[in-house]
């Protein structure tokens, strides 16, 4: 049910075209981070202030719209934000990735792969890779304009001076045709390798740090590594106990004092969908009366 | 990675300066930073600059390393392709030249160093900023440099901030010359460290200027360090040049009245 003492998708018409002038910018110069003014939005930072003005600005009432968070479509982020939108647009929801039109996520990319038409919409706490090795603002858009990524590569030799291995798991910095570093936002590394050559549009939206960034279709998208510490991306080695996935990211799940435990696709559709097919795990039968 | 070569003299007879200052003048409002520089620094050489607190010495050194623009004057500097004015050209060529040819030590290490990355990671930014990407060789380097710099290799991975001061000013020493530049700027490389830790710096720096023959210009107020490192002494008061000549000449026959001063005014022990 719309309620109608809001516009269409709660911002006003002159904010979402403000907002969509950044998001075309953005797309012209993938990987750029475009500054927009953000809107304070009912509801706190790091919630998805930029996640949600972006998926304001792009919805239509045509859209069919999904929103998960760590992969779930029903922890509090996601049905907060679906139904803040379901009450502001009045636009049709739906878990299924592939009826999705416009799909905003907090920290996932999902496991089906995304179609063209597609929009996937990311929410990002922090849009500057370099922030915790170089803090003035100044001296990071300068780098980013000069091509100076040196230091990114500090911090990953830090990782390795440290861990033996680049342990950074999330964040991974990427570099976007060959030009721009990014932050592609709180995603797993798993889910990194997605980002590049995807059929789908991807928008990154920072609220409280004012940034939109952008991925069009078919970007070309490398995650750094060194020589001789290339690139790993990394899951969970175990397949997941509802649904036998062995391709998908897992997460962990205690489930009793005793230190038991169970692994289970992250993304609850992709989990869900399986095991509709048959597909069963290691403690599948049991789980809709015990875990 | 800088090997140790031969000395430069070996291989050629420079023809030209290394870097040629001509009218350098910086004024902050109505006050006066320094005015009418001119020198020519040649390859090899190392150029001390000393005077009062307030004579323009730092001014001088961050116009000439591109940290400031001075208001007039050329700064040429002999690039790979040919005399260069740093003063005119684009910035980002200025800032590859200062992440290769060029080194700045500041006076404090913690302007210098990154203060939350480890030593090694500090030795190998430089590296990976001109294009290392390879893991194993950039640890090697820094293991290296450490070395040099007379820090134990198990302390790669400590942090500045557990080091000593000495250990700080040193490590920073290393963090600038991994790249093996040509010319090293030095603000008061021994300020603020007792007695026998500057001595050990000195001689440290000494070692590595004449191994890898380096130009450096130094800034201090310290005559003790220019004596030792400098081949040239340029002395300056009120933003001007007094008097410049060789080191010894000008310590032990000073001929302004200000140089007299500041000579006869060393304490002895």
């Amino acid at each position: 049910m719309t309620d109608h003492s809001y516009n269409f998708a709660y911002l006003d018409e002159q904010t979402k075209r403000m907002i969509r002038r950044a998001i075309l910018k953005a797309v012209a110069v993938p990987g750029y981070q475009v500054p927009f003014a953000s809107r304070e939005m009912p509801m706190p930072y790091g919630w998805g202030t930029g996640g949600v003005q972006v998926t304001a600005a792009c919805l239509v009432p045509e859209d069919v719209l999904k929103v998960i968070d760590q992969g779930a479509d029903d922890t509090t982020n996601a049905v907060s934000i679906r139904k803040f939108f379901q009450r502001t647009a009045g636009v049709a929801t739906t878990v299924a990735t592939a009826e999705a039109t416009v799909i905003q996520t907090r920290h996932r990319i999902p496991e089906q792969p995304l179609t063209a038409g597609q929009i996937l919409v990311y929410q990002v706490p922090i849009p500057e890779p370099l922030r915790f090795l170089e803090p003035r603002e100044t001296e990071t858009r300068k780098m980013h304009a000069l091509e100076e990524y040196g230091l990114m590569h500090v911090k990953l030799y830090e990782d390795i001076a440290r861990h033996g291995s680049i342990a950074t798991a999330y964040a991974y910095p990427v570099r976007v045709e060959g030009r721009y570093v990014m932050d592609p936002s709180p995603i797993p590394k798993f889910d990194n390798p997605k980002l590049s050559d995807s059929p789908a549009l991807q928008l990154f939206g920072a609220g409280r740090e004012q940034r939109i960034y952008a991925l069009p279709p078919f970007t070309r998208v490398v995650s750094l590594d060194f020589e001789d510490h290339s690139f790993h991306a990394s899951k969970a080695p175990h397949d997941c106990d509802l649904c036998g996935a062995s391709e998908s990211y897992l997460d962990e799940v205690i489930t009793d004092d005793a230190g038991n435990r169970m692994f289970v696709c992250s993304d609850t559709d992709f989990c869900r969908t399986r095991r509709e097919a048959g597909h069963v795990g290691r403690l599948g039968k049991t789980a809709g009366g015990g875990a | 990675m800088q090997a140790a070569e031969p000395s430069i003299f070996a291989k050629v007879k420079p023809q030209a300066p290394l870097l040629s200052v001509k009218g350098l003048s910086k004024c902050y409002g109505s006050r006066i930073g320094c005015a009418d520089v001119s020198f020519d620094l040649w390859p090899g050489e190392v150029l001390g600059i000393v005077g009062e607190s307030g004579s323009g010495k730092s001014t001088l050194l961050s116009c000439l390393a591109g940290h400031l623009a001075p208001d007039t004057g050329e700064v040429i500097f002999a690039t790979a392709s040919g005399p260069r004015d740093t003063v005119t050209m684009s910035e980002p060529e200025r800032r590859r030249l200062a992440r290769t040819d060029w080194a700045f030590v500041h006076q404090n290490p913690r302007d210098g160093l990154r203060m939350g990355v480890t030593a090694g990671g500090n030795v190998g930014e430089r590296l990976m900023a001109v294009g290392a990407r390879h893991y194993g060789t950039i640890r090697h380097a820094a293991t290296d440099w450490l070395g040099r710099v007379e820090i134990d290799a198990g302390r790669i991975d400590d942090r500045p901030s557990a080091f000593s001061g000495g250990m700080q000013q040193r490590l920073q020493i290393a963090r600038n010359l991994v790249t093996g530049p040509r010319l090293v700027f030095m603000d008061e490389p021994t300020g603020g460290l007792d007695v026998s830790v500057q001595a050990r710096l000195l001689d440290l720096l000494r070692g590595l200027v004449r191994e890898m023959g380096l130009s450096a210009i130094i800034v201090t107020h310290d005559l003790a360090v220019v004596r030792l490192l400098a081949d040239r002494l340029m002395v300056m008061k009120s933003g001007h040049v007094v008097e410049q000549g060789l080191t010894d000449q000008v310590l032990d026959d000073p001929q302004h009245a200000y140089t007299q001063l500041l000579v006869s005014s060393v304490l002895q022990v």
